[in-house]
């Protein structure tokens, strides 16, 4: 494909095939295709390049919106809570989470909700041990509730900065296991009325179209106000992203692009955006 | 929008008004719907492209059964084809056919599919099925992985082989066949880490494995709720270590799965199990007419489908 190819048919196939192929979803590929078509048009634009660089642009724009949110910086403590269907990499992420901010100088406090699944909490210890920073935790099978409720306790005794709270794996068809994150976000209002400030909803990027029926039902459930989007180090482009951030409205804050702390980046739209349009 | 396929198609046929034979304006307007609702599902946009030729040829020139509607005739040419390339039937376990050797059953895939849990479920369903299975903790990168695997060996009494996390998976693996022989398992589980399957160091580490124990199975687990990438997992996983079985997780969500039929269309790998649940008994031989329906988003048209 070169600069001065014209716009042809095959062209918006082509592109609707690339967005198909990146996640975003058939319905919303051709959506998002045809609107560009119809600027096309309005502009007079003649070259294939031009039609790219406005579906670039276009999808760059659906990615941001602006969403009400505490100042991780100056809100004493910052608490926030990390939540997401089983195995996408809420724990590493904290992991890293931990890293970012004991770096910014914070002190950070993190709480093993889960305590369903096996070794859940080594795995926790583990990274915190690594990075330095102490875990509340309880015994295996405890109420997820009652660890939350010692961790806050331990942040306001300790006057902690930030607390971050793990929280078990859980398909969202699952009620019982939705609502128990009702739960621990209650305990912590209970003692700051605006906590959790942050609620985390994790996304792996390999995930396809149950991505948007996750994030709408957690979005229900915990008053999700951002997202991370993990293993993006693989050749998956997370374009799931797109109907998510447009329905349920909040952005994307994190990316997570290996197994590693350092594996961490704040999200940005235009790089995002063009991995969507890089072959392998 | 509609809820599911079988909606989609009894409204596009009923705007056409078509009786008799299906004509290929009929069928174009009604693969449109499949092709939309497969692609929902996560079926890959390649494998969607044969599937709906293929459909389409078979379609066209139909004779519309009295007792069905032409989309419900279209919904079960789809069916038997989806059926069909799922797999026709449940293809068992492979054991060893040599009495001294025991079953090897090795687990891929990426990070956070199930593998470990899975191999927790198969070492409890073999045992049911009177193995003595040994579990082996070949994974000495993620965090706590042996204590994971460990717990749940505990959990139900099975013995779990670990070398800690300074042995190499590939010694592991050996020395754990070599424990297997000496007290009698006859049905060994191993656990491998999680990796990318662009990642050539740990691809490499696989087929080092392989190379070492000659599996009996190697077993690809993958997330049901994964979307396009499933083709390019499924075939880089093959091309590095012959894959003999699918194994589908999370299977219990809202997830349709269209995953599987695109993995063995492009590995022509049997589907075996399906993960059911976090807990250790959630797992279910695979059948492809279950599958099937619900990568189509119905189950209420196809008993009366099946009564026509
Ligand atoms: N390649 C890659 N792997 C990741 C990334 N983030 C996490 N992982 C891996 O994904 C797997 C699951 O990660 P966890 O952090 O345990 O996921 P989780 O959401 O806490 O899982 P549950 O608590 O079981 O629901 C692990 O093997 C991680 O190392 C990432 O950004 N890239
Ligand atoms: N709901 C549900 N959860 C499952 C199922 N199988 C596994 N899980 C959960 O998925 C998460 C990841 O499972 P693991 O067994 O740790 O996955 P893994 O492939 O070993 O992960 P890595 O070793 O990090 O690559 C855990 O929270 C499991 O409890 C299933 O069939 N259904
Ligand atoms: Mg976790
Ligand atoms: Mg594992």
């Amino acid at each position: 494909f070169r600069s001065e190819d014209p716009i042809t048919d095959e062209l918006w196939d082509e592109l609707e095939e690339l967005l198909i192929a990146g996640d975003v979803g058939a319905e919303n590929a051709l959506k998002i295709v045809e609107r560009v078509r119809e600027r096309c048009e309005k502009k007079g634009l003649k070259f294939a390049s031009e039609a790219r660089s406005l579906l670039k642009s276009e999808l760059v724009n659906r990615l941001d919106v602006d969403t009400p949110q505490y100042s991780e910086r100056s809100t004493k403590p910052y608490v926030i809570l990390v939540v997401g269907v089983n195995g996408v990499g809420k724990t590493t992420l904290i992991a890293k989470l931990s890293n970012r901010y004991k770096a910014m100088g914070k002190n950070v406090i993190l709480a093993a909700a889960d305590t369903f699944r096996a070794a859940a909490i080594d795995q926790l210890q583990h990274w915190a041990d690594r990075v330095g920073v102490p875990v509340i935790s309880q015994q295996p099978g405890a109420d997820p509730g009652a660890v939350a409720y010692d961790a806050t306790q331990a942040t306001y005794n300790q006057q902690a900065d930030v607390l971050i709270i793990d929280t078990a794996g859980r398909l969202q068809s699952k009620h019982n296991l939705m609502k128990e994150l009702e739960k621990i976000s209650n305990v912590v209002k209970k003692r700051w009325q605006y906590a959790p400030h942050e609620v985390l909803l994790v996304l792996d990027a390999t995930t396809g179209q149950n991505g948007l029926i996750q994030a709408r039902a957690f979005t229900q459930a915990a008053q999700v106000t951002h997202l991370a989007l993990t293993k993006l180090d693989g050749t998956a482009k997370g374009g799931i992203a797109f109907a998510i951030v447009q329905e349920i409205e909040r952005p994307i804050k994190y990316i997570g692009t290996g197994e590693t702390i350092n594996d961490l980046a704040l999200f940005d739209g235009e790089s995002f955006v063009n991995a969507l349009f890089e072959e392998e | 929008m509609f809820e599911n396929l079988s909606d989609r198609l009894t409204d596009v046929f009923n705007r056409l008004g078509s009786k008799g034979r299906l004509t290929e304006s009929d069928v174009d307007a009604g693969l449109r719907e499949v092709r939309l609702a497969l692609l929902e599902a996560d079926v890959n946009f390649k494998v969607v492209k044969d599937f709906v030729a293929r459909v389409r040829e078979q379609a066209i020139g139909e004779e519309v059964t009295k007792s069905l509607t032409p989309g419900q005739q279209v919904i079960k040419i789809v069916h038997d084809e989806l059926v069909h390339l799922l797999g026709d039937a449940n293809v068992p376990i492979n054991e060893s056919k040599n009495r001294e050797q025991p079953t090897i059953v090795m687990l891929v895939g990426l990070q956070g599919a199930g593998k470990t849990t899975m191999a927790a479920k198969l070492a409890l369903y073999m045992r049911k099925k009177g193995k003595t299975p040994l579990l082996v903790a070949a994974d000495i990168y993620r965090p706590a992985a042996i204590k994971q695997l460990e717990t749940l060996g505990k959990q139900l009494n099975i013995p779990v082989f670990s070398e800690g996390t300074e042995v190499a998976p590939p010694d592991i693996a050996e020395h754990a066949l070599r424990q297997a022989r000496i007290n009698g398992n006859n049905f060994v589980i191993v656990d491998t880490a999680g990796r990318l399957q662009i990642d050539e160091r740990l691809m490499g580490e696989l087929q080092q494995v392989v190379e070492r124990i000659g599996p009996t199975e190697i077993m690809l687990v993958v997330d049901a709720m994964i979307g396009q990438e499933s083709v390019k997992v499924a075939e880089a996983f093959h091309a590095k270590v012959p894959l003999t079985g699918l194994i589908m997780t999370k299977i219990d969500g809202d997830a349709r799965g269209g995953a599987a039929l695109s993995m063995r269309e492009v590995t022509g790998v049997p589907i075996k199990f399906l993960g059911t649940g976090e807990k250790t008994d959630a797992i279910e031989p695979f059948h492809p007419d279950r599958l099937a329906q619900r990568i189509l988003g119905m189950g209420d048209v196809m008993t009366l489908i099946e009564r026509a």
